[in-house]
């Protein structure tokens, strides 16, 4: 089978290539998302278990009741994590600008997951709104990571827009229903030059791992620790999944055959 | 929010939806305190401006009508 890509080459020595995007290098290829959490000592805990650095945030009016105390920061520390703002919530090209703006007023970095929602019961990204606000956003400096389709085209006027990484979704936000489009997937990081990293969809350990065998740079995932009965747990298993998946990757699978090879010498049997 | 006071002694901008009465004179770091909120852990945007320098807030007089929007960051994926 002709294949898409050639594995990376890590330096000589090490088992993996850096994980560079827009020049700052991260120490895991997993991003975890802070939401929907039974509770932030939950949340806390199965990040720690995760390894990640980058963590998803949202931007939302404080309330100003004090009946809740939802704000982030007060539980994550932001000099142990990478706070990745998100538009989440956005059905527009300028609400995710505003957003973006505003989270970057924050003062923590110009970073920001750029999502620009076309349809409530789905989630998909808006490609059109997206691309605007991708555009808007990288003139003013910021370092766009976009929400996107899986989808090839979109992906590369991303990249032509100014994208610093393009983040293909394995399946709907919070639906668990693991990688649908292998073949878009490969096709989308043989083909960019910026780093592609699966957001969403992502549902257990296995999910992970064969995003991953597909050479993609990393992966974004939320529902998939919050909304499991041991999150902690999950995070392991997810760390253990990405790890798993691009080591495979890297090291390239057996060609497939569909008849048995034996694996013993079939000479110096007994007679 | 029900305010029953009149004429120069309160102001009413909108805080994050809501109509809020405050002591007329009072700048955006007077409504911040007001409301507890520690200013490092927010941002603000007053008229559809965002405050980026902080320092600015105590000379920020706020007036009936004003649209301010009080954000934070909190957990989303």
């Amino acid at each position: 089978m002709t294949t898409l890509l050639g594995p990376a080459r890590p330096a000589e020595g090490a088992l993996d290539t850096p994980f560079i995007i827009a020049g700052r290098e991260f120490r895991s290829r997993l991003l975890l998302g802070a939401g929907k959490y039974a509770s932030n000592n939950a949340m806390v805990r199965a990040i720690d278990a995760s390894g990640a650095e980058v963590v998803t945030v949202a931007v939302r009016r404080v309330n100003l009741d004090r009946t809740r105390d939802e704000g982030i920061l007060y539980h994550l520390d932001p000099s142990r994590f990478f706070l990745l703002a998100n538009t989440a919530g956005c059905y527009t090209a300028g609400d995710a600008v505003r957003y973006a703006r505003l989270a970057r007023a924050a003062g923590f970095n110009e970073w920001v997951k750029l999502e620009v929602i076309g349809d409530q019961e789905t989630l998909l990204p808006d490609t059109v709104g997206l691309l605007d606000a991708t555009r808007t956003l990288a003139a003013e400096g910021f370092k766009v990571m976009a929400y996107s389709n899986a989808d090839l085209i979109t992906a590369l006027r991303l990249e032509d827009a100014g994208a610093v990484a393009v983040m293909p979704l394995a399946s709907p936000i919070g639906s668990g229903l693991g990688l649908l489009d292998e073949y878009s997937i490969r096709t989308i990081k043989h083909r960019l030059s910026v780093p592609v990293i699966v957001d969403a969809g992502v549902g257990t350990a296995s999910d992970a791992c064969l995003t991953m065998e597909q050479g993609v740079d990393g992966i974004l995932m939320n529902t998939a620790l919050a909304a499991a009965s041991d999150p902690v747990r999950m995070a392991a298993a997810m760390r253990s999944a990405v790890e798993a998946g691009r080591l495979a990757y890297l090291a390239g699978r057996m060609p497939r055959r569909e008849v048995a090879v034996p694996s013993s010498p079939t000479e110096g049997l007994i007679e | 929010m029900s305010d029953i006071t009149v004429g120069s002694t309160t102001i009413t901008p909108v805080v994050n939806g809501e109509a809020r009465s405050i002591r007329a004179g009072s700048t955006m770091g007077d409504l911040l305190r007001t409301l507890a909120l520690d200013p490092k852990l927010v941002v603000v945007e007053h008229n559809r401006t965002i405050l980026r320098d902080r320092t600015q807030y105590d000379a920020l007089r706020l007036a009936t009508g004003d649209t301010i929007e009080i954000v934070h960051f909190v957990g989303g994926g």
